[in-house]
């Protein structure tokens, strides 16, 4: 027997032998989904434990073994340690490197999954306070009949209003108590067990995604599902500094949207720029199309230090720890709104917007806590026009003179180039500044990911980060680009059109570019990469910091890339879902291809589904900078799934990789849900977790993993075709395993025949056959052939 | 004095750390004593210029004069080409790392375990990480690399050394290692 909710009861019997006779399969229903009409057959797996999936995890870790890549040699997380765990010698728990591992895993994972879950509660929250409980979900429109699909797979309900979503938040709390638990000293010891609930982790984090973004899309009417989102403003350059601007950093749009809304009941919108970095400026775009996004997180310091924002706004999230200081130095007031990020500010959440204000003004107050969106709308646009006259735009850059004095007190100890994350060459381009080129130093800006990490080990305390920005003040002045607003869920009606084409094969993949911006050599690989996939005709989804930075590139007749292709959820398309919590969609649309086009059932039927897409989805994840531990609670979701994630070398970081191992054929068989036969199918998805080295070797995998059992031979030969073309362009030879991929004479593309037929020749190359895939018996036994 | 400090100065390791490169002589010794040596090459040698050459240069003469199977991880097989060589086996950087860490892998000529791994010109961090995987998961591996940084999770590694004291150790390891 389970209970489910505290709100709502959900009491299930199987089995009940009591004196008055035995009951079985009882379910009572009371609360929150009791008068629910959807007839759907419940699957076995509603509101998961964290152990009811644990047989699927298996299957997938036995093919995608973990490869341990420890930051650190040591356990520091309890007092028994330091424990030396080098060689995977024990600590005093008893606990080994392996599960040491994977137990920081989990521990990232968590994080990020509860950062999601916390931000959803809190928009809920919001969202019944202002509207009510019953305020319905409308995440689509018509276009959207499946309107929570992550929902309905996992917990097993269909949410039709606000409230609902409390039952389900419910849910995904008691499952991250449970969750972080596990990572307690002396609770689980092995790395597999570690690793399954990892992926738990991943799957209620998506969860969580999609009740904030179903929720923030119905209460504020964000574009529903439209890919003809409005094209809206992003960089720099295209913020008319001549007018009060308001700076909004984080996700939690809330703060944001009120500020839009004091301006517009004030007929002051066109007097005051609304200005964001981040996910906020994301989702404040897709309430508003005036609002102008600077860039990604990583453009926090640069554009603060232009003295361009007036007033900052902060929520939550990846926000700059050091952002009031930096506020501070130009002048700038200071509001911060999340109890999650209170920075030791004086709470003014009582007081009068006029009060606060005046503070502000006079910098009585450099800073404030306002935990009421409402007045933080009101006290930021009326800071912003009090300070923006007196101002004068303070900035900390500096002219080429400056640049170059500065840079003659360099004594070239390296400690700066030491401690770039991305080891910029900085000691020779400041020497070259210092003899006044300071061209070296300025083309640096597009590969400085922004961390300031220089300036904090400068003996010197030269302003380094300043310097690169300022020598690149060409390049800022022209930093004007175009960017789709976020379009939110895929319709039901673009996936009843794409999904026969991508399970047979016939659009070659989904690419996802998802989170953050710790790239290795800069965002422009990730819109060099979205255009080259989405001429190949893949489906290109983006979101969050990795969709900003798709933007930030034109071809030589000045467009972006959304401007270059259509937003619809179709072959070469380029999709930009919105924020990170509309990550959510992409998984979802994955999920609808086996709802709407297969017929399967989603409601808590989780295993049957991730099979599905996991042998037949070609989706590929792709996090190119990924840093945070949301980035890596996303990942684990699409884990489970079945759905591989390729990362930046900076992904190494996440101490370990999920590969599969092409060379052992035992690993590649899975049940052939026609006859019931085991089939060799080879190595696709070769790998469900994968850090790439460089932009070239991330293309030529993510055009491998796009490769599935279910492929048709058409659809095997386009994938192939891909594969085998990229291949040769950036590494200049065909790739030895092409046959590994070929199961039929009939997979062979047609161009490339001569080659391959040679090469299968070579390899001792037999055919095999192109089963219906399976990793589950129990789909064989559905079919009634065992 | 050489000194076993990171080159990334937060990426300090633990207890066990690389031995010093502290003369050519030790890196060629180690080369020679190894039944089953393999050279795993990373996209910066061909981007680094050492003098009038790039790293990758030295690394390819180093393979032939040492008869030492190449690696090409990243797009490094593109600048392999480039210069008539066609044996490296491509390889991404993490797929190489898992396969050292496994006892029964016969390596890419299909013979016999790797006893000793020689790396350069990968990411800083990324040859952290993956030296870390190695030192803690591949026991019976020894490691090394060529970088000029010191790379605290290998068997053995040059300190930090500028490209001068690099280019006449390379030199001298290319020269002594034919003998």
């Amino acid at each position: 027997m389970e209970i489910l909710s505290r709100k709502s009861i959900n009491i299930k019997i199987k089995e009940l032998k009591s004196d008055i006779g035995n009951i079985k399969d009882l379910e009572l229903s009371i609360g929150k989904f009791s008068e629910e009409k959807w007839t759907e057959a419940e699957g076995p797996t509603p509101f998961p434990s964290i152990t009811a999936l644990r047989e699927w995890d298996k299957k997938l870790l036995d093919r995608y073994k973990p490869f341990y890549l420890p930051f650190c040699d040591l356990c520091c997380l309890c007092t028994y340690g330091k424990c030396d765990l080098t060689g995977n010698k024990r600590g005093a728990c008893g606990i080994h490197m392996s599960a040491q591992q994977s137990r920081t895993v989990l521990l990232a994972s968590c994080i990020g999954a509860a950062t999601h879950i916390s931000h959803a509660r809190e928009l809920v929250t919001y969202a019944i306070k202002k509207f009510g409980t019953d305020y319905p979900l409308d995440p689509g429109g018509l276009a959207v009949e499946v309107e929570a699909p992550i929902i309905r797979l996992v917990c097993g309900v269909k949410p039709e209003k606000l409230g609902d979503l409390e039952t389900v938040l419910d849910y995904l709390e008691n499952q991250l108590t449970q969750l972080l638990s596990v990572t307690h000293t002396g609770q689980e010891g092995n790395n597999l067990d570690f690793e399954s609930k990892v992926f738990h982790a991943g799957m209620i984090d998506q969860v969580g995604m999609e009740v904030a973004d179903i929720a923030q899309i119905s209460v504020f009417g964000f574009p529903k599902a439209d890919p003809d989102a409005p094209l809206v403003d992003l960089g720099m350059s295209v913020v008319d500094t001549k007018k009060p601007v308001i700076l909004v950093i984080g996700h939690n749009v809330p703060p944001a949207i009120q500020i839009i809304d004091y301006l517009k009941d004030k007929r002051l919108s066109e007097e005051v720029e609304v200005t964001g970095i981040c996910c906020t400026a994301i989702d404040a775009t897709r309430y508003s199309s005036k609002v102008k996004i600077i860039g990604p997180m990583s453009w926090q310091l640069r554009y603060i230090r232009s003295g361009i924002p007036d007033v900052i706004v902060v929520d939550e999230q990846c926000i700059r720890t050091d952002n009031l200081i930096e506020a501070e130095k130009i002048r700038a007031p200071f509001i911060a709104t999340s109890e999650k990020n209170c920075l030791g500010l004086p709470d003014r959440t009582r007081d009068s917007a006029d009060d606060i204000v005046a503070d502000l003004v006079s910098r009585k107050n450099l800073g404030v806590l306002i935990l009421d969106p409402e007045k933080v709308g009101e006290v930021a646009v009326k800071t912003a026009r009090a300070v923006a006259p007196k101002r004068k735009k303070s900035r900390t850059s500096l002219s080429t003179e400056e640049i170059i004095e500065q840079a003659k007190t360099c004594n070239q100890c390296k400690m700066c180039r030491r401690s770039c994350p991305n080891d910029l060459h900085i000691p020779d381009s400041m020497k070259a500044a210092g003899k006044g080129n300071i061209g070296m130093i300025g083309d640096m800006y597009e590969e400085c990911i922004g961390c300031a990490r220089c300036e904090q080990a400068c003996p010197e305390t030269i302003p380094i980060h300043n310097i690169i920005v300022s020598a690149a003040t060409q390049r800022t002045k022209n930093e004007s680009f175009r960017i789709r607003a976020g379009r939110g869920a895929i319709q039901d009606i673009e996936i009843r059109k794409v999904g026969g084409p991508i399970v047979l094969g016939e659009i070659p993949g989904i690419v996802a570019f998802v989170g953050c911006s710790n790239y290795p050599k800069g965002g422009k690989e990730v819109a060099e990469m979205c255009i080259e996939f989405a001429r190949r005709r893949y489906i290109v989804c983006t979101s969050g910091c990795a969709a900003m930075s798709a933007a930030m590139y034109k071809n030589e007749d000045g467009k972006t890339p959304y401007e270059l292709f259509p937003g619809t959820f179709d072959a070469g398309g380029i999709v930009n879902v919105g924020s990170c919590v509309a990550n959510s969609h992409i998984a979802g649309a994955a999920v609808k291809i086996a709802s709407i086009f297969a017929r399967r059932t989603l409601r808590g039927n989780y295993e049957e589904i991730a099979d599905y897409v996991y042998n037949r989805v070609g989706a590929v994840g792709v996090a190119w900078g990924a840093m945070s531990q949301k980035a890596a609670a996303i990942a684990s979701g699409f884990w489970r799934l079945g759905i591989p994630v390729v990362v930046g070398p900076h992904g190494t970081k996440y101490r370990r990789m999920l590969l599969g191992r092409a060379d052992r054929e035992q690993d590649w068989y899975v049940h052939d849900r026609r006859s019931g036969e085991k089939v060799y199918v080879g190595p696709v998805p070769e790998h469900l977790f994968f850090a790439a080295e460089t932009k070239e070797e991330a293309m030529v995998m993510i055009a491998k993993l796009c490769m599935r059992p279910n492929d048709t031979s058409k659809g095997r030969a386009i994938k192939l075709t891909h594969y085998i073309d990229l291949h040769r362009r950036l590494f200049g030879t065909t790739p030895d395993d092409a046959h590994l991929f070929v199961r039929t004479l009939t997979d062979i593309p047609i161009t490339m025949k001569e080659d391959l037929t040679k090469i299968l020749r070579e390899k001792g190359w037999k055919e095999t056959i192109i089963p219906d895939p399976t990793l589950l018996v129990n789909q064989v036994e559905k079919r009634g052939v065992r | 004095m050489a000194t076993t400090e990171s080159w990334q100065i937060a990426e300090i390791a633990g207890p066990k750390k690389a031995t010093l490169i502290v003369k050519p002589e030790v890196a060629d010794a180690m080369i020679k004593r190894a039944k089953h040596p393999v050279l795993i090459v990373g996209h910066l040698a061909a981007e680094i210029d050492l003098d009038d050459k790039k790293m990758i240069d030295y690394l390819l003469e180093l393979a032939q004069k040492g008869n030492l199977p190449v690696i090409a991880t990243g797009h490094t097989n593109r600048d392999f080409l480039k210069r008539g060589f066609t044996k490296a086996k491509i390889m991404p950087a993490v797929e190489i790392g898992q396969r050292l860490t496994d006892p029964e892998w016969k390596g890419i000529d299909g013979k016999e375990p790797y006893d000793l791994a020689i790396f350069a010109g990968l990411p800083y961090y990324m040859e952290w990480t993956i030296l870390s995987g190695l030192k803690h998961f591949a026991p019976n591996l020894k490691t090394m690399t060529l970088d000029n940084t010191y790379q605290p999770h290998a068997s053995w590694s040059f300190p930090n050394i500028s490209v001068k004291d690099w280019i006449e150790n390379l030199k001298s390891i290319i020269e002594k290692v034919e003998e």
